[in-house]
């Protein structure tokens, strides 16, 4: 795997150093960040004037900021004044003519995922002239989903065509100052997805951003927004199995959910951006602020993830319970392998009354990779009969791995019960062996011990993702042992 | 406030500065100036620091304490007796205010293979035998107390155990917290070394007389040898407006033993810092605690245990019990370094919260950075099984009697593991003593 880690890395180089060219072109913003560029943005993209506002007091908000330091991971300093803030897609003649001109090493992943050629294309940046197959498909997912009133569109979009739910929900459950990320990523955000599933509607089908082709390229400061009004139901799909190409290093995303009375969404993230060569050169820093609000009474919102892509990953989907009986789940996979990084974990903080949590996280670390899960888990005074179970397990493979567990519990109130639990293991020399005398090579025993440890979550992922994450995992572990 | 009161105690000890014991001997020196130069710089802790993020200190920092003597000692005999344990047979030493008194002490009576001393006195007659020892278990960057600790260095007990000897009574030391004006504070610095293949049980108790504030601010550094077995429990017995900021830190050599126990049935805010370091192949360590609070009590407990060789062994059992306003903090963390390979860890925190307005906030840690482990922790919150309760209500026990009863089997899991009977018959009597009010 490290060689053809290496091969991507090459690839993403070359990419970049074609990414500057462009820079003549009137579409793309110098390097650097001010107020100037905070309204340049804002008015490339037509944006109303109460989103200016907005945006402007973020970066206010954001200049009086530091950079935390909290968090297990260890990078050189971001200098934000060498990033530009905005390009406009990039142009065709830029990208590989065909899959002729892409890295093999690449295509033999998504070979080996079993993803259809005309994705292959898409995933690996072919320019494609011709309209391919999932664009209609898109066009009929369309039609169903505005049957049922459900709003699925980029945000720029929303901006402009339903300004009021925009107005009434954007920072309602990350505000502009949440932490210095989320206040840059509300200042400069590119654009993302919005959802509004209206009452008592159950989503025909799962959203996935994959579907939503005229908002490629967004993946920088991503801005998601979904709201699941009374007794909805909705699940989403963000990322893709296979590995994305990308030229921006850092990712400050923010994703905001809002579930009212008896409504429930469901979050499910495959992320695999570029980790970085075996030594952690290059690589995605992968810094998102995510948190659902369970604003009526039944409310549910379940995050679940598999992270197993970029060189850090600093991300805690957090879910608000203030309905009585509202529930909030975490599911999550992380894996880090040669030199990755990831601190990841959730917030789970009990407002309501007999809200209940449930936190399921497994970590892998193999190679170098340093794993952290840093959760909270949070009952306030007059959250009566609040229940939380977490569960943190690691696995090690290697030994210059880490894992570490950072778990806070902060009880005030007598009736609630928390309970949580951690173990850290290596695969066992006997669980190996047992496998290897039924004849099953070692990597085969490994992925198969591996899918086992992480079966908790893999269920809660819609089937094909699941299955596509089982794949997944075995390829980030190719090589880690042996 | 902070800054204020970091002023005044430099200034404090500036001033006691060349009373201090040996106050030429170069190691000393440096060892009191580093402190000085730690608390200058660092401060004293806040809110905003990770490590003291529940427990905040500016109600300690706003009263001008000052360094107690023993001019005016209240403490005498009759105090002592009656502080005894019960039909507990031991070897007694008592340090008032952080200074032992050899009156009260029947340190002679100790035997042959225990030394025990005065770290004033050891400091001017034979210095040689600290200068290995003291200020070699802190940490580089300590918190502010710990640093102050270090800055007035000067008195407080040396306990020696030659190697090879093995001694079933315990060596029971008093601190008594004595403020015969406003506002008094102890800085005790205590030195344990446990020489190879030797074992010992020490009992420290941290007692006080009178009402008034006093403040403890006790440093303990503990050295386990090879083979050897020490055991020390710390009683903390103090009043409702003792503050008691205690920093105990030992260093495990190959195949010792280290049993701790953090008993703290009293004190309005006790913070207690304890560092391990499993420094020696196949070393192994027990941390047990166990805290009841109730009042405006808030009680810190801050474990960390350090695997730096392979094959050791921790565990570590903290339960708390929570009553009325108080608060209690856990923080348990293990790091297990690169080379520790064939660790074994495991940890719990087990918390019993009985009214509105009790807090708990715990935080339990691992880092591994070794493969070959095998390492676990959890923590709990919760209140009293109302199955349990009921099924002693249908029997015909009093609903307090059977909430009594539950809690006591809630603590005794962590009593048992208490020898000599009398010790733990004690600690249950206190433990019910204080559930019966």
């Amino acid at each position: 795997m490290s060689s053809a880690t290496a091969e991507i890395s090459a690839l993403v180089d070359r990419e970049y150093k074609e990414g500057f060219i462009t820079d003549i072109e009137s579409d793309t913003l110098p390097p650097g960040l001010d107020e100037q560029v905070v309204r340049a943005i804002s008015a490339k993209k037509n944006e109303p004037p109460f989103m200016l506002e907005w945006r402007l007091e973020a970066f206010r908000r954001w200049q009086a900021m530091v950079e935390p330091s909290w968090a297990h991971v260890d990078y050189p300093p971001i200098d934000f004044q060498a990033i530009s803030y905005y390009s406009a897609p990039r142009s065709p003649e830029d990208a590989p003519k065909s899959l002729d001109e892409v890295d093999p090493k690449l295509l033999e992943t998504y070979e080996k995922l079993g993803i259809p050629l005309q994705e292959q294309k898409a995933l690996a940046g072919v320019a494609v002239d011709a309209v391919f197959d999932s664009v209609s498909v898109a066009t009929t997912f369309k039609a169903n989903l505005a049957e049922a009133g459900v709003i699925f569109c980029p945000f720029s979009e929303a901006v402009r065509d339903h300004p009021d739910l925009v107005k009434q929900y954007l920072g309602a459950v990350v505000p502009q100052g949440d932490n210095y990320y989320a206040a840059l990523n509300s200042a400069v955000f590119s654009d993302g997805s919005f959802v509004y599933v209206p009452k008592g509607v159950r989503c025909p089908m799962e959203l996935s951003t994959y579907f939503r082709i005229n908002a490629m390229n967004t993946g920088q400061f991503e801005r998601t927004l979904i709201v699941a009004d009374e007794g909805s139901y909705v699940s989403y799909l963000e990322g893709c199995t296979a590995p994305m190409r990308d030229e921006n290093q850092l990712h400050a995303a923010v994703v905001e959910l809002v579930a009212m009375e008896g409504a429930q969404i469901k979050y499910s993230t495959v992320q695999n951006w570029y980790p970085g060569d075996a030594e952690g050169r290059g690589g995605i820093y992968n810094f998102v602020t995510k948190r659902g609000a369970c604003r009526g009474k039944r409310a549910k919102i379940s995050w679940t993830q598999v992270e197993t892509g970029s060189a850090i990953t600093w991300k805690y989907p957090s879910v608000l319970l203030e309905g009585d009986e509202s529930i909030g789940e975490f599911y999550s996979v992380a894996l880090t392998n040669n030199r990755q990084q990831a601190d990841t974990g959730t917030k789970m903080v009990h407002i309501g009354s007999n809200t209940s949590s449930t936190i399921i996280s497994k970590g892998i670390s193999a190679g170098r990779g340093q794993n952290t899960y840093r959760g909270l888990v949070k009952i306030i005074k007059g959250a009566e009969g609040a229940r939380n179970y977490s569960q943190c397990d690691s696995l090690l493979m290697g030994d210059q791995c880490g894992a570490h567990t950072y778990p806070y519990l902060e009880v005030k109130n007598p009736t609630a019960i928390v309970e949580h639990e951690a173990t850290t293991t290596k695969i066992g020399e006997d669980q190996l062996f047992y496998c290897r005398q039924r004849g099953l090579s070692e990597e085969d025993a490994i992925s198969m011990i591996v899918n086992g440890f992480c079966k908790e979550v893999f269920r809660e992922l819609p089937m094909e993702f699941a299955v596509e994450a089982q794949k997944l995992l075995g390829i980030s572990l190719e090589g880690a042992v042996g | 406030m902070t800054a204020q009161a970091v002023v005044d105690y430099l200034a404090a000890q500036q001033r006691l500065e060349p009373e201090l014991p040996a106050p030429d001997l170069p190691w000393l020196v440096e060892l009191r100036d580093g402190g000085v130069e730690r608390l200058r710089v660092a401060g004293f802790p806040s809110l905003r620091d990770e490590d003291w993020r529940y427990t905040n200190v500016q109600s300690l920092l706003k009263k001008p304490f000052e360094m107690g003597s023993i001019g005016q000692c209240d403490v005498d005999a009759a105090f002592v007796s009656r502080t005894a344990i019960p039909s507990l047979e031991c070897h007694r030493v008592v340090v008032v205010n952080g200074i032992p008194i050899p009156h009260l002490s029947d340190a002679t009576l100790v035997p042959d293979g225990i030394r025990v001393s005065s770290l004033a006195d050891l400091l001017v007659s034979d210095p040689g035998r600290l200068e290995p020892y003291l200020g070699k278990n802190l940490v580089p960057d300590p918190h502010g107390f710990t640093a102050m600790n270090s800055a007035f260095l000067g008195n407080g007990l040396v306990v020696e155990i030659a190697p090879g000897q093995v001694f079933d009574k315990p060596l029971e030391i008093i601190f008594v917290a004595s403020a015969a004006t406003e506002s008094t504070m102890a800085q005790p610095r205590n030195l344990v070394v446990a020489g190879k293949g030797s074992r010992l049980q020490v009992l420290a108790r941290y007692v006080a007389i009178g009402a008034q504030e006093t403040l403890t601010n006790v440093v303990t550094e503990v050295i386990v040898d090879a083979d050897a077995h020490l055991t020390l429990y710390q009683l903390q017995e103090e009043s409702k407006n003792s503050f008691h900021i205690g920093g105990l830190f030992a260093k495990l050599r190959r195949g010792s033993r280290f049993d701790a126990f953090a008993i703290t049935l009293a004190g309005g805010l006790v913070r207690n810092d304890l560092r391990v370091d499993l420094d020696g192949a196949g070393a192994e360590v027990n941390l047990r605690g166990l805290y009841l609070a109730r009042g405006r009590q808030h009680i810190d407990n801050h474990t960390q245990i350090f695997h730096n060789e392979p094959g050791c062994i921790s565990h570590e059992h903290y339960k708390g019990v929570l009553d009325d306003r108080a608060r209690a903090v856990f923080h348990g963390r293990i790091v297990v370094q690169p080379d520790a390979q064939k660790t074994v860890s495991e940890q719990s925190n087990q918390n019993l919260l009985l009214s509105r307005d009790a807090e708990i906030d715990t935080k339990p840690q691992l880092e591994i950075y070794a493969d070959d482990v095998k390492c676990a922790h959890g923590a709990t919150v919760g209140q009293l099984d109302k199955e349990a309760l009921f099924y002693l209500r249908s029997r015909g026990i009093a609903e307090e009697t059977a909430k009594r009863l539950l809690i006591k089997a809630f603590a005794n899991d962590v009593l048992l593991a208490v020898s000599p009977d009398s010790l733990r018959d004690h600690l249950l009597t206190r433990v019910e003593m204080m559930l019966a009010d």
